[in-house]
This record gives structure tokens, C-alpha cells and sequence, in this order.
């Protein structure tokens, strides 16, 4: 089948577009980590007049960025710790037991989703003070609380993702293991999730890029201490005077590891992002 | 659900099973009924810290008088019934008035985003539809914005949009497009900037659910209009986009509600104090809270806006069933 010369030159046209609109951003965040400062002060230029690394030498002086990063390091991973271990016992209880509720359950946690994320900010910010003037407690402004956030934030999309993963493991795969004497959550341990462990990895690094990207509950959950990157970086990129070389060095720093994590884990990722749209 | 086994059974796991298993089969009967609610206890207990609780005493917060008086110490906020929200929905008052053209700009926002991103989507799914060399870098490349930390894609966006620095001014400049160079995080271009760079982030879901409902129309259906001598706009038209209903349906909601419920693109671009043109809800009510500490008509606010959402998307739903079964 070979398509007309006006559909195979509209084609070419949408593609050519769509790469440069994508890939325009993408350059300019490059292209700027490597330019040296007078090329950021005077109009844009697309080709550094020399190329130079030290603005990512020097980022890390002109923000307290290894805090930032350590922070939201040490957040990012905490959530992403618990998030799997809460999201595959979820997500094996939910795909293997049907149970009074477990409909209701997963529909609570898809919508949640949904919801307005201002609309849990004012209270659990009125939660943390609260309980922080009951207890002596110090939530507000601790990692601990951010973790918390987080690893709710990612579980949704997880235990979904997993419980699909889950369905799709022979059922008889957990008996044969319980036939050999052991719980079920020894089958799942043993069995099911070695052989869910491309879902696992997904989840991991979906849960890893809501937790490092999260800005609104980092905004006021935070304080100087436990700044976060998206909040850090933000705060230093509004001021009147920036260095946005090295503000875009920084940035390719930060992004590198999660866009790398990401494709590696397209295929996974994108199966379970889709699947809730392409199978209902 | 492909399996026939009966669910309970993986409980109880199979008949002929020594009972010297340490969890489930050894239990007594209550212990072994109450397994799946044990196993997900951890995630029932974050779902009430961080969704339910928060949001019931969200709605108990917008029923108080809670202000930076009353915050440390709720309980003894007065109780005002429901005057928060009047105060909030009275389009007379400076709130109320404040709020309604917030709401008008979030749904101007969040239409001329969706619809953006999924004409773009569309048009790379459908164009990435023939197999071609570089097509799996294309389809990589277009998943880059999708993947990037928000944060960093902003800000590099809020750096093209500078006024004397910035790429977008330089290139209309080159082109002759614009003689003095305007601003674009501020007045009112910044909505229009808002809408491109939520556009950038967003489009590319819209191309992989898209890529991905695609892939499960038959082959044969092309084949079959080709012979009949259908050309590629009516192959789109009689084809692609009817089969594609189902996977929109989902797509154009879920779309709708990321971009209505948005804070990101907007507080990063233009920081705490957004212009009057890019005053999306979520900013609207962030800055109203935490400059004034009024969690309470704060609170009230974000109440309001959920059962918009809620009536939204019960319409929609609506909508779209009655559509799929009168087809």
C-alpha cells in the first residue's frame, strides 16, 4: 500500500515540526550548561561561543545544590522504598483474593488521583501543624512527612500497574507453591514477584520520578533544611539576577538519571500509563 | 478477566496441601478471611493519612473560621456553617468575583491544552503509524518531555521566554515577527505561554495512549478500505477515528483533569504572584491561602472546585456512555 506524494509530504511535515518543538527545549537546556556567562547576558545565541564546563563546576556554590540534591535524593528513594513493598502486597492481595470492598478500594485509589492536589495540600499542612504542636513532633518541614506524601502519591498508578502485572502470572504458579507448604505470602515472595520483577522496576522508577518532580507539596512542606531540587532550583531561577547557565547545567544534571531511567523502561512504563485508557 | 478459578481459591490454596504452611493454610478460619484485609492494611492506612482524612477535614476546615488566629489550634475555630462558601460563590463580592475569572481562565486553560495536545498527539501517532528508519528514535524523542522533572522543563521554558535573553524573542526578532520585544511572563501574553508549555509537556501522553490504541485496530481494516479505494483522509475519518472513541474517551477526560488541576507549569513559570491573565485555580487558591492564612474560605475554595470537577466528569460520563450505546 503506498501512499500518495501529498500524504507522505504532510507526514514528513508533522514529524519535522513535532521534532522541533520537542526538541528545541531540549537543545536550549543543553546548549546553555556548556555556554559561559556572557553568552546568557546579552540576546539568545544558539551556538556557545566556547564551550566551557565550568558552570558545572560552579552551580554547586551558587545554590546550597548538593543540599537540594541529598534532600530530595534521601525523599525520592525513602518513597520509592515503600511505595513498592506497599503497592506489591496491594497489588497481589487485589489481583489474587477477591474480597467485600476491593472494587471500592480500587476505584478510591484511581480517583483520588484525579483530584485536585490543593485540595489535600491546606489540610494535611493544618494536620502536620497540629499534630507537631500535640506531639512535639516536627512533621512539618521533615523528610519523614515528604516521604509520606510521596509514596501515596505513587501508589495509585503502582498498585494499578502491578495488579495488572499480577493477573497476568498463571494463577497456578502461586498454588504449585502453596502445594509445596508454603503461605501466601511466601508465593509471592518466591514465585509471583520474580517473575512480575519488570513491573516492580517500572513502578520503581514511576514512583521515583513523581517524588523527584514534586513541587506543589514540597513548596510548603519543606523547610531550608529539607529543600527539595524542584523547589531549590525554582526559587534560584525566579530571581531578579540568574545564572542560567548554570541554572541549565543543573537542570541536565538533575534530569538526566529519571529521562535515562524512563526509556529504559519505556516499554513497561508505557504499558501500564496506557493501559488504563486502552482497555476500558 | 481471563482466569476461571474461583478467587477464594487462592487462599485456601489447593485441597490435597500439607498443613505445614507457616501463613495461610495452618490459620484458623477468621485469621484466613482476614489475610487480604492484613496484607492490605499499609496501603489502606496511606491512602486515609494522605487522601481520606486530609480530605474530610478539608471539608470540615471550609466550615470553620480558620485563620492565621485559629490555625495552630483548630479545635477551637468557630464554626461558621456554610458562610465560607458563600462568601466564595457570592460573584458580587472581590472573592467570589476573584474566583469565578479564575475559573473562567483554568477552563480556557485546560480546553485549548487538550485539544492541542491531542491534535499534536494524534498527528504523531498516525504519522509513526508507517514503519519508517528513525522511527524509534522519533517515538523516543517525543517521550523525552513527558519524562523530564516538570521543574526542569519549566524553568528552561521560563529561560526561552525571558524578554531580552530568552530564544522565543530572538527567533520572532530574526523572523521579523514582532518589532519590540515583548514580555511573556508577564501581562498578557503569559497565558499564551502557559497554554505552549503545558502543551509541551502534555502532548506526548496523548501520542503514546494514542500510539497505543492504534496498534489494536486490525491491519486488516486499512487493507480492506484501501481495495474499496478509500484514500488516506476518509481511511482517517471512517477508521482511525471511530475505533480510536473508546481509547479518547479516556484520554480526552484524564487530559482534562491534569491540566485543570495544574500547578506546576503556572507556579514555576511565573513564581507566587502569577499574572491576573494566568490566575489558574490551583494558583488562585494556593496564593489566597498562604498569603492570607484564610485556610478556611481556602478550603471552601478547593471544595467548590472539586465538585465542579465531579459534576464535569459525572456529565461527561454520561455523555460519552449514552454516545457508545446509541452506536
Amino acid at each position: 500500500m503506498s501512499d500518495a506524494l501529498w500524504v507522505r509530504w504532510l507526514r514528513r511535515l508533522v514529524l519535522v515540526a513535532l521534532t522541533v518543538f520537542t526538541a528545541v527545549p531540549l537543545y536550549v537546556m543543553l546548549a546553555s550548561s556548556v555556554k559561559p556567562l556572557r553568552d546568557m547576558q546579552g540576546p539568545f545565541t544558539w551556538i556557545p561561543s566556547t564551550i566551557t564546563f565550568a558552570p558545572f563546576v560552579d552551580m554547586w556554590r551558587t545554590v546550597p545544590l548538593a543540599s537540594y540534591f541529598v534532600n530530595s535524593a534521601i525523599v525520592a528513594s525513602g518513597a520509592t522504598a515503600c511505595a513498592i513493598a506497599i503497592a506489591v502486597l496491594a497489588g497481589y492481595v487485589l489481583s489474587r483474593y477477591r474480597f467485600r470492598g476491593r472494587g471500592g478500594f480500587l476505584t478510591m485509589v484511581l480517583s483520588t488521583q484525579m483530584f485536585p492536589g490543593i485540595l489535600f495540600l491546606l489540610p494535611l499542612f493544618l494536620i502536620f501543624v497540629n499534630v507537631d504542636r500535640a506531639t512535639g513532633l516536627a512533621l512539618l518541614g521533615s523528610r519523614t512527612a515528604l516521604v509520606l506524601t510521596y509514596l501515596t502519591f505513587a501508589l495509585p498508578f503502582s498498585i494499578w500497574l502491578l495488579v495488572g502485572y499480577f493477573d497476568s502470572i498463571p494463577r497456578d504458579l502461586d498454588e504449585a507453591a502453596m502445594v509445596d507448604g508454603t503461605g501466601p505470602l511466601g508465593a509471592l515472595f518466591r514465585v509471583v514477584l520474580p517473575a512480575a520483577l519488570p513491573g516492580v522496576v517500572a513502578v520503581a522508577v514511576y514512583a521515583f520520578i513523581t517524588a523527584w518532580g514534586e513541587v506543589l507539596f514540597a513548596s510548603v512542606l519543606t523547610s531550608p533544611q529539607t529543600r527539595t531540587l524542584a523547589i531549590g532550583l525554582r526559587a534560584y531561577a525566579t530571581q531578579a539576577n540568574v545564572y542560567w547557565n548554570q541554572v541549565m547545567a543543573a537542570s541536565l544534571v538533575v534530569s538526566v538519571p529519571v529521562v535515562l531511567g524512563f526509556l529504559l523502561l519505556q516499554k513497561a512504563l508505557v504499558q501500564g500509563l496506557t493501559a488504563g485508557a486502552v482497555k476500558s | 478477566m481471563s482466569t476461571l478459578t474461583v478467587p477464594e481459591r487462592a487462599g485456601d490454596a489447593g485441597p490435597a496441601r500439607p498443613g505445614t504452611g507457616r501463613a495461610g493454610p495452618g490459620l484458623p478460619r477468621p485469621t484466613r478471611k482476614a489475610l487480604p484485609y492484613l496484607i492490605l492494611l499499609p496501603a489502606l492506612l496511606a491512602e486515609l493519612a494522605i487522601h481520606i482524612v486530609p480530605m474530610a477535614v478539608g471539608v470540615g476546615m471550609s466550615l470553620l473560621r480558620l485563620n492565621q488566629f485559629t490555625l495552630r489550634n483548630w479545635t477551637r475555630a468557630p464554626f461558621v456553617g456554610l458562610d465560607n462558601f458563600a462568601v466564595a460563590a457570592d460573584p458580587y463580592s472581590p472573592v467570589g468575583a476573584g474566583l469565578l475569572r479564575s475559573l473562567g481562565i483554568t477552563v480556557a486553560f485546560s480546553v485549548l491544552v487538550v485539544a492541542c495536545s491531542w491534535v499534536l498527539g494524534l498527528s504523531a501517532a498516525v504519522a509513526l503509524q508507517h514503519r519508517f528508519r528513525g522511527r524509534g528514535v522519533l517515538r523516543t524523542l517525543f517521550l523525552v518531555p513527558f519524562a523530564l522533572p516538570v521543574f526542569t522543563s519549566v524553568i528552561t521554558w521560563s529561560f526561552m521566554l525571558q524578554r531580552d535573553t530568552g530564544l522565543v524573542n530572538a527567533v520572532l526578532t530574526g523572523l521579523g515577527l514582532v518589532h519590540s520585544r515583548p514580555f511573556w511572563l508577564v501581562g498578557t501574553n503569559s497565558f499564551a505561554s502557559m497554554v505552549v508549555v503545558s502543551v509541551w509537556r502534555m502532548w506526548p501522553f496523548a501520542f503514546l495512549t494514542l500510539t497505543a490504541g492504534l496498534q489494536s485496530i486490525p491491519g486488516e481494516l486499512y487493507e480492506a478500505a484501501a481495495v474499496d479505494g478509500a484514500g488516506p483522509s476518509r481511511r482517517l475519518r471512517d477508521i482511525t477515528l471511530p475505533m480510536l472513541r473508546p481509547v479518547n474517551a479516556v484520554l480526552l477526560l484524564v487530559l482534562f483533569l491534569w491540566t485543570f488541576n495544574d500547578f506546576n507549569v503556572p507556579y514555576i513559570l511565573f513564581g507566587q504572584s502569577a499574572p491576573a491573565e494566568a490566575d489558574v485555580l490551583s494558583l488562585h487558591i494556593y496564593q489566597s491561602s498562604f498569603v492570607t492564612w484564610n485556610f478556611g474560605l481556602g478550603s471552601a475554595m478547593s471544595v467548590l472546585m472539586l465538585l465542579f470537577l465531579l459534576g464535569l466528569t459525572a456529565i461527561y460520563l454520561w455523555l460519552t456512555n449514552r454516545r457508545r450505546r446509541d452506536v
